[in-house]
């Protein structure tokens, strides 16, 4: 479709006062761009290399932990990051099927629900990997006491 | 056929029977993977490590291979539907737009297949 260049276009994102639910709209997308392809990728990837033998699985998980086993800054970048676009993703799907129910749409009831998505995408990736990292984090505060 | 307005010529016609299969495509994966990468992640993090053996031992069972190559399949073909509506919505060169969504489906296909296949040659390599 061709759009005529004489009519005006929707408002840019600098046009409009930010909203919750504006905000987790974008977020829904950025999400899920990300974990298509970087998400996409890592999940091929690590199959690949399980599947091509010991040596390619270890240089697949070489390139996300140190040589003790613990993980690196990219591992830790990508996992955390991964686990956070998942969940918020997640969320806003859950919401979405609310909404395609044809409810949910009171401005009160959507922006809580939007407030909601977004807090619980950081909670749930906070506890996750404060979980995961514990011995880690622990294993810090211990070396400097 | 007349050669008027696009609305003019399907006038008419009646509708094709397909306005929401994608919607209803992305809807029915998404449900699918709620439910296949939870199973995954809690899979992952319930395993002692993730070694090669650890792995490769627990992808050659056959319900956790199967389970894993509907996951692959579900998670790319959702991935393929919402990258496309992305594509759709910010690309507005018709030409670049037909480019990146048949790139699109060479990396959907191409990648799930590469999944695919390295789940069944774990699975049925180590047939011990």
């Amino acid at each position: 479709m061709s759009r005529n260049h004489s009519r005006p276009l929707s408002p840019h994102l600098s046009h409009w006062k930010w909203g919750a639910n504006m905000l987790v709209s974008i977020l829904h997308r950025m999400a899920g761009v990300g974990l298509a392809t970087v998400g996409g990728l890592v999940l091929a990837g690590w199959f690949f290399a399980a599947a091509s033998g010991e040596e390619t699985y270890a240089c697949f998980i070489g390139l996300l932990t140190v040589e003790s086993g613990a993980i690196n800054i990219v591992g830790a970048v990508l996992g955390i990051g991964l686990t956070w676009a998942f969940f918020t993703h997640l969320f806003n799907g859950l919401r979405h099927f609310v909404m395609d129910a044809g409810a949910g749409y009171e401005l009160q009831t959507n922006r809580r629900s939007a407030i909601a998505v977004v807090a619980g995408g950081i909670v749930v990736t906070l506890v996750l990997w404060g979980w995961l990292l514990w011995p880690v984090i622990t294993g810090l505060v211990g070396g400097e006491g | 056929m007349g050669t008027g307005t696009g609305l003019g010529r399907v006038r008419g016609l009646g509708s094709a029977k397909k306005g929401a299969h994608h919607w209803w495509m992305q809807r029915l994966t998404a449900t699918g993977n709620l439910l296949l990468v939870s199973w995954f992640i809690i899979s992952l993090i319930r395993l002692p490590n993730l070694s090669h053996a650890i792995v490769t031992d627990w992808l050659s069972s056959p319900l956790v291979a199967v389970a894993a190559i509907v996951l692959v399949a579900n998670v790319f073909w959702h991935l393929r539907l919402g990258l496309q509506v992305v594509l759709e919505d910010y690309v507005h060169n018709e030409a670049s737009k037909l480019g990146l969504i048949v790139l699109l489906n060479f990396y959907a296909i191409g990648a799930a297949a590469v999944a695919i296949f390295s789940i069944a040659k774990i699975a049925f390599g180590s047939a011990a």
